[in-house]
């Protein structure tokens, strides 16, 4: 390999993230490297997810360590998880038929183009242009708003932060703070733009195109507006949409933690309740949310419980809506299912605690995971949802250090460690199998032969340590040549010291 | 829509289903039992005897950013007032079977009764929602509420900007399993511990966005 070849210019920055753009499905996600690359780059994002995540983690830690039975729960929390699985296809038709007893209806949607063809046509079937939509990954996994936007009905994001991913038109950047990467003053922006709130009429000087001291952005006037803006569209929404945290299968119950009410206003007012969840968010007994009512709170935000805590089973008369929906998703969850050591990332609840301990999230930030799963959790959810055909889910076993303290909070017990290692042999596995072996297998047996033998080793060192310092800028390096390239895609290198630690200790011993 | 074979609506129910079930494969092995060690009661330590849970109960219900009172039966009407009054509330919404002596001191408030139900817009002018709960937990200073005697239907409490609750003494357990255990799933349950928030912007934590902005909790003791 030469230095010189034309793939050591550093390529920075590569890529922004991918926004979902006309098309409904938001699938084309780059390689994490490369979207770590730019997140990285972002000073002002990045101190502003430490400040939050050292927050979270810290409020998190102080309510589990409230409970002394916290590790008897998470005990539990996995073993009903686990147990749950080995019978889903049972507490599924349980379920199916609970829903059906209490008044709902039952659609199964085999992967999202069904999902989102499913909503779409009840929302039609309900005649309605318009809904009111409540925070969800799973909405966001099957990206419904777009295709609702392609069908002709107006979507209303109800949670603020989604609001404000919305109007940007931008990918959420935290499982429980999609706006992070957005300060109050362009929060300002986004909501004058579009007419979600007004600035005072500018009668005292016309030339204050600073733009400041009109509206607002102070972030409790942010949300007085954003309330009085969703207010109308909850009052005369006859379509409410909304994710689960968890469906009860003995008794047909769907549970929904939240904070805002924007969820239990997308449950309660619309006339129909259209509710999509991934089979994986059953659990078999009412008796059994006496547990994860206590770890998913606790382990989310720090709440000794979560402001507010719904739960309906189909409808009921005179409260709520008239119809109600249920759309249980698969989406290559029984992809992950037939895996015995991946199917553990099944039982997790999405409390997010995960990232706030995990090094690498701490810097790169949510966006770099792909759309969907951020955090160490996506990093073994998203490979096993889509397969590891693509590079960037192939890339995503790779995006930890494998420290583990995600495996120590996770409420539910997920040895998140255990499965990237696991995954990382099915992606090698993979790769294996093409016909051109990846640079890392090349290099890793160019490596096995080169420090083989001594003297190989030195001249290689001796001849690395020139190219390199010649590669160098201010004593870091960028991006190494050809294949090496990879492994500083989302890293600087420090220059390597002109003499080798081998070459002193020769030198200086003699 | 790929329902091809199913029913008609059911989507691809029998695919999903085959597909969990070769994904688990035939032998599934022994189930595991599920240890349940956890605790259902307060240890002594945390609550000894009935005060302490109530104390426990209202510590909580203030540390979740609500105002909670205690007051005994006999001035429970007074309370009332008094709260409403101190909100400037003058038009409320109560569930057509609040007790008549709850709102027995009320002066210059017009209390709206649910029956027949109030129509949203009037909902969304009032000033605030007056209820009771079935279960409260003190562990977390949490009210539940589930559509019985005094609580009315779900929109009552999540519309108006203000949500007065009274809780009786007898209805605060200790534990989450012992609320669950009280409550009957099949009825809509709202679980309220403190006001609606969001950190939505900045990680700044604002009250009120889309529920009820303030939530006052008045303990009755016999
Ligand atoms: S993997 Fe565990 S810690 Fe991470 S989000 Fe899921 S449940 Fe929470």
């Amino acid at each position: 390999m030469t230095a010189s070849s034309p793939r050591t210019t550093p390529s920075f920055p590569r890529t922004s993230p991918p926004t979902a753009v006309g098309g409904a499905v938001p699938l084309p996600m780059p390689k994490f490297a490369a979207a770590a690359r730019s997140a990285l780059a972002d000073t002002g994002q990045r101190r502003s997810l430490r400040v939050a995540v050292a927050a979270a983690r810290e409020r998190e830690a102080a309510a589990a360590a409230e409970l002394s039975d916290w590790d008897e729960l998470r005990e539990t929390g996995r073993a009903v998880g686990d147990a749950t699985l080995l019978d889903l296809d049972a507490h599924l038709e349980t379920l199916e038929r609970a829903v059906t007893e209490a008044g709902g209806t039952v659609h199964w949607a085999a992967d999202a183009d069904e999902a989102r063809a499913i909503v779409t046509g009840l929302v039609r079937a309900a005649g309605a242009d318009e809904v009111v939509k409540a925070s969800s990954a799973t909405l966001r996994e099957i990206g419904l708003t777009d295709a609702l936007a392609d069908a002709g009905v107006t979507v209303h994001e109800t949670a603020l932060a989604d609001l404000v991913v919305r109007l940007g038109d931008d990918e959420p950047s935290h499982l429980l703070s999609p706006a992070l990467h957005r300060d109050r003053a362009e929060i300002r922006e986004l909501f004058l733009r579009n007419m979600i709130m007004s600035a005072p009429p500018a009668d005292a000087d016309s030339g204050s195109e600073a733009g400041d001291g009109t509206a607002s952005d102070d972030p409790a006037a942010l949300a007085a507006a954003a309330r009085a803006h969703l207010r109308e569209r909850f009052l005369r929404a006859r379509v409410g949409v909304t994710g689960a945290n968890f469906l009860v299968a003995e008794t047909g119950t769907l549970v929904v933690l939240e904070s805002e009410g924007n969820a239990r206003m997308c449950a309660t007012l619309p006339d129909t309740l259209i509710t999509v969840a991934g089979i994986d968010k059953v659990v078999p007994t009412w008796a059994d949310m006496e547990v994860f009512l206590q770890l998913l709170p606790r382990s989310s935000s720090g709440d000794r419980m979560t402001p507010y805590v719904a739960s309906w089973s189909g409808v009921t008369p005179g409260d709520g809506p008239r119809a109600f929906h249920l759309v249980l998703l698969d989406n290559g969850r029984t992809r992950a299912l037939a895996d015995e050591v991946g199917r553990a990332a099944l039982r997790c609840v999405r409390c997010s605690a995960c990232m706030n301990v995990c090094p690498v999230y701490e810097r790169t930030g949510g966006r770099a995971y792909g759309p969907v799963h951020p955090g160490p959790i996506g990093a073994i959810l998203t490979p096993q949802l889509r397969g590891v055909d693509g590079a960037a889910e192939a890339s995503l076993p790779y995006a930890s250090t494998l420290c583990g303290a995600c495996a120590d909070v996770c409420p539910v017990k997920i040895d998140i460690p255990e499965v990237l290692v696991h995954l990382r042999g099915l992606v090698v596995e993979s790769r294996r199998r093409r016909p051109v072996p990846t640079p890392e297998l090349a290099l890793m047996r160019g490596l096995a032969w080169t420090m083989a033998d001594p003297r190989r080793h030195e001249t290689a060192l001796r001849r690395g340590t020139r190219w390199a310092r010649l590669l160098s800028r201010g004593g870091r390096i960028r991006r190494l040549p050809g294949l090496l390239g990879k492994w500083t895609e989302a890293r600087d290198l420090p220059a390597p010291p002109a003499e080798s630690f081998r070459a002193w200790w020769t030198r200086s011993r003699t | 829509m790929t329902s091809a074979g199913g029913p008609v609506g059911a989507g691809s129910r029998a695919e999903v289903l085959r597909r969990v079930r070769e994904a688990l494969g035939g032998a599934r092995g022994p189930r595991p039992p599920v240890p349940r060690r956890y605790a259902r009661r307060l240890t002594d330590a945390e609550a000894g005897t009935r005060a302490d849970v109530l104390a426990l109960f209202t510590e909580r219900v203030a540390d979740n950013r609500a105002a909670v009172r205690h007051v005994s039966a006999d001035e429970l009407g007074t309370a009332v007032a008094a709260a409403l009054w101190g909100r400037e509330a003058r038009q409320i919404v109560v569930p057509a079977d609040l007790p008549f002596g709850w709102l027995a001191e009320l002066d210059g408030v017009r209390a709206l009764a649910d029956a027949p139900a109030v129509d949203i817009g009037t909902l969304a002018a009032v000033d605030a929602a007056v209820t009771g709960c079935a279960v409260a937990v003190a562990q977390t200073g949490t009210i539940v509420l589930d559509g019985g005697r005094a609580q009315g239907r779900r929109a009552l409490t999540l519309v108006p900007g203000y949500h007065l609750c009274v809780v009786h003494a007898d209805q605060i357990v200790g534990t989450v399993p012992e609320a669950v255990e009280r409550l009957d799933p099949a009825r809509p349950l709202t679980w309220i511990s403190g006001p609606s928030a969001t950190h939505g912007i900045e990680m700044v934590r604002v009250e009120g966005v889309h529920g009820p902005r303030h939530l006052e909790v008045l303990v009755v003791e016999d």
